[in-house]
């Protein structure tokens, strides 16, 4: 098992639309600040229970857990730069994805 | 009327200049496009997993990239026409967001549609004769070719017949559906290879013999990625009736003996290298010898029947200058930088091939808005019989059109953003999505085109500069070719950071050379003043007419790296 060194979160993307979404406390949310954290390893295991719970479902592909920091807030942010990219859009194009509002519940 | 006139003349707005679906073409794709509706279908109703659903998407052009999934479509050998432009840009309105990247493999690509929607979209793509089979998965990709095919005077034979031939010998081929890995043909049939056929995993030179009979240098086990080669020739001569045969056999040996124990391994070109070209033309002589050719005969009526769709157009007759170009040029100096620099020569008399730039000043290389397609589609049919092309470096050309019609045609093309005069210059960078897309990449690539575009928007300076190929790739699988740049840039990850390895030397063409590391990786900031320094050094230290690569070959690649460690010494922020 990989050493814990940091909060996690689950990421996936949804089926239908391929749209990067984070697994919260009630289902999947498509805004990483309603992600659930795991703050230890069991936590982390159990998140990724779920996941794969939800890809035998048909409910998301690609999963997997992304290092965060949790901000004053208690929200989480990503790590990596590329996690950091997959919460916003392409940096190149403000006007789409997340960072636009598009996909927001 | 022939029953091939017959059948084009029936259609609105046909150009005789592209292949047309005749009923097995169109039934062929129809089925398909039927069989993944029924596929998703099933995915989504959790009939197959996704271990089982992927290869069914891939082997359909469908991805699942960082932000959404991705449909690669294919436009093979890069040629088409206004209508299936017009079909592009209502795809991108309808289903995605409103605009399309046109790759470096004469693919287009969408970054936003939903799986539910990916059957319509490819169902509206047949009904214009398109489609995205095997623009993914380890199979024999779109057939790309020279985009100046049947228009450059340096040619011997127009390449598209041939890729037509090949991509239908291709297409859904039973026993090179599951190759050991992915598997990429070019076709030039010109002096200058603007197709890159050498770093191809099977590229093909049309040629003439001593006798002025025709066929095929035949080369093998080019590839850019993790491991570039050049490609090696496996045949210096095969005559056309004996192409599909020696592709077969080069085909049968890599099926054979490619690995596919470590996917890193498996390319052809790994094969060519670790037996050697003499083991690898001995196996695919003693499989050609072996085989019954009966199956791959060559019919000499069928590749006539391809042929004619790529007859040219009804030029008019014209004298070889035009009076009313001069006049323009004279009076429009920007419109006279766009014929110096976009517009090259045509092989009739009066007309001129026009590069249309997809690289703006600070924007995205490749990517074009709906409303810039139709422009485009527009401009075709008003100026070019309705014909457009798609260059591997991610331009659009204009094929067709009269030197007389030039300046109406560069005033269409500005008001719409889309006469950029930098073909070919420092700014007409080739760029893969990087990571503001692309699940694979490991930095992101366009935002350092960007920055390089704008050190360099200074457009003088950039035609002072002269021709130079700068390509970005965000990560080692190199779709954005910077292994073949003259000045390439590599994006990794170090230590958590995005981090930009600088190559020298690269080499496309017939001279095809594999670019050299410049020293330790830099920051994206760092990049512009790299390249900018870089290019300071060959300005002062070229010779007359020389450009980049041949001042870098002259001088050797240790002065450019000198020069670097001394702008560093100095202090420079590099």
């Amino acid at each position: 098992m990989p050493v814990f060194k940091h909060p996690q979160i689950l990421i996936a993307s949804n089926l239908t639309d391929g749209e990067v979404v984070f697994l919260g406390s009630s289902g999947w949310e498509r805004d990483h600040r309603r992600a659930r954290v795991a703050r230890k390893a069991e936590e982390a295991t159990a998140l990724e229970a779920l996941g794969k719970r939800d890809i035998s479902a048909n409910r998301v592909v690609d999963v997997y857990l992304a290092d965060v920091e949790i901000g004053s807030d208690g929200a989480p942010t990503p790590l990596h730069y590329r996690e950091k990219m997959r919460v916003k859009g392409p940096s190149v194009r403000l006007d789409l994805g997340k960072q636009a509002g598009e996909g927001a519940l | 009327m022939t029953a091939v006139d017959l059948r084009v003349a029936q259609r609105p707005n046909a150009p005789m200049t592209t292949y047309r679906y005749d009923e097995y073409d169109a039934a062929f794709v129809s089925e398909r496009v039927a069989e993944f509706r029924e596929q998703v279908n099933r995915r989504l109703s959790g009939a197959l997993t996704e271990e089982e659903f992927r290869p069914f998407r891939l082997m359909n052009g469908l991805y699942l990239q960082l932000h959404a999934y991705m449909l690669r479509v294919a436009i093979p050998y890069g040629t088409l026409t206004a209508r299936q432009m017009r079909r592009l840009a209502d795809i991108a309105d309808k289903w995605d967001k409103g605009y399309g990247h046109f790759t470096t493999r004469q693919n287009l690509q969408y970054n936003w549609p939903k799986l539910v929607d990916t059957p319509d979209i490819l169902e509206s793509l047949a009904d214009v004769e398109m489609h995205a089979i095997q623009t993914s998965g380890n199979c024999i990709r779109n057939v790309t070719a020279d985009h100046f095919a049947g228009v450059a005077p340096d040619e011997i034979e127009d390449p598209r017949p041939t890729a037509e031939f090949l991509r239908q010998w291709s297409s859904l081929h039973s026993e090179f559906s599951f190759l050991p890995r992915k598997f990429k043909i070019a076709v030039t049939g010109a002096a200058h290879d603007r197709a890159a056929i050498l770093v191809h995993d099977i590229g093909l030179r049309i040629v003439k013999n001593d006798t002025g009979e025709i066929g095929y240098q035949v080369v093998v086990g080019g590839g850019l990625g993790r491991s570039p080669f050049i490609g090696k020739v496996v045949g210096d001569f095969v005559p056309r009736e004996d192409l599909l045969a020696f592709l077969e056999a080069i085909l049968r040996v890599y099926n054979r003996f490619g690995r596919r124990d470590n996917k890193y391994k498996a390319r052809v070109k790994i094969l060519v290298h670790e037996k050697g070209i003499d083991e690898i033309r001995a196996a695919v002589e003693a499989e050609f010898a072996a085989m019954d050719r009966s199956a791959f005969a060559h019919d000499p009526e069928e590749f006539e029947r391809i042929a004619a769709f790529f007859a040219p157009p009804p030029y008019e007759s014209l004298p070889a200058t035009s009076a009313l170009l001069r006049a323009a040029k004279l009076e429009t100096p920007a419109f006279a930088n766009f014929v110096d620099v976009n517009v090259g020569a045509h092989k009739i008399p009066g007309y001129a091939i026009v590069t249309v730039s997809l690289k703006p000043i600070g924007g995205v290389p490749g990517d074009a808005t709906s409303a810039q397609m139709r422009v485009l589609a527009d401009a075709s049919e008003r100026f070019g019989f309705g014909e457009l092309r798609v260059s591997h470096e991610q331009n659009i050309i204009l094929p067709h059109v009269k030197q007389d019609d030039l300046f109406a045609l560069w005033s269409m093309l500005d008001a719409a953003g889309l006469a950029t005069a930098n073909a070919g210059l420092v700014s007409d960078i080739i760029s893969c999505p990087g990571l503001d897309y692309c699940s694979l990449a490991t930095a992101r690539s366009i935002p350092i085109a960007q920055a390089i575009s704008k050190r360099f928007s200074d457009m003088s300076r950039q035609r002072r500069i002269g021709k130079l190929g700068v390509k970005i790739s965000g990560c080692i699988n190199a779709c954005g070719h910077h292994h073949v740049g003259a000045i390439g840039i590599l994006g990794l990850e170090k230590k958590g950071q995005e981090s930009y390895q600088i190559t020298l030397g690269g080499d496309p063409t017939f001279s095809a050379s594999i670019g050299e590391i410049l020293g330790p990786g830099v920051t994206a900031e760092q990049v512009p003043d790299v390249v900018e320094h870089l290019v300071d050094y060959y300005l002062a230290e070229r010779e007359e007419g020389e450009a980049f690569i041949d001042t870098w070959r002259r001088i050797g690649h240790a002065r450019f790296k000198d020069v670097l460690r001394r702008e560093g010494e100095d202090g420079a922020d590099i």
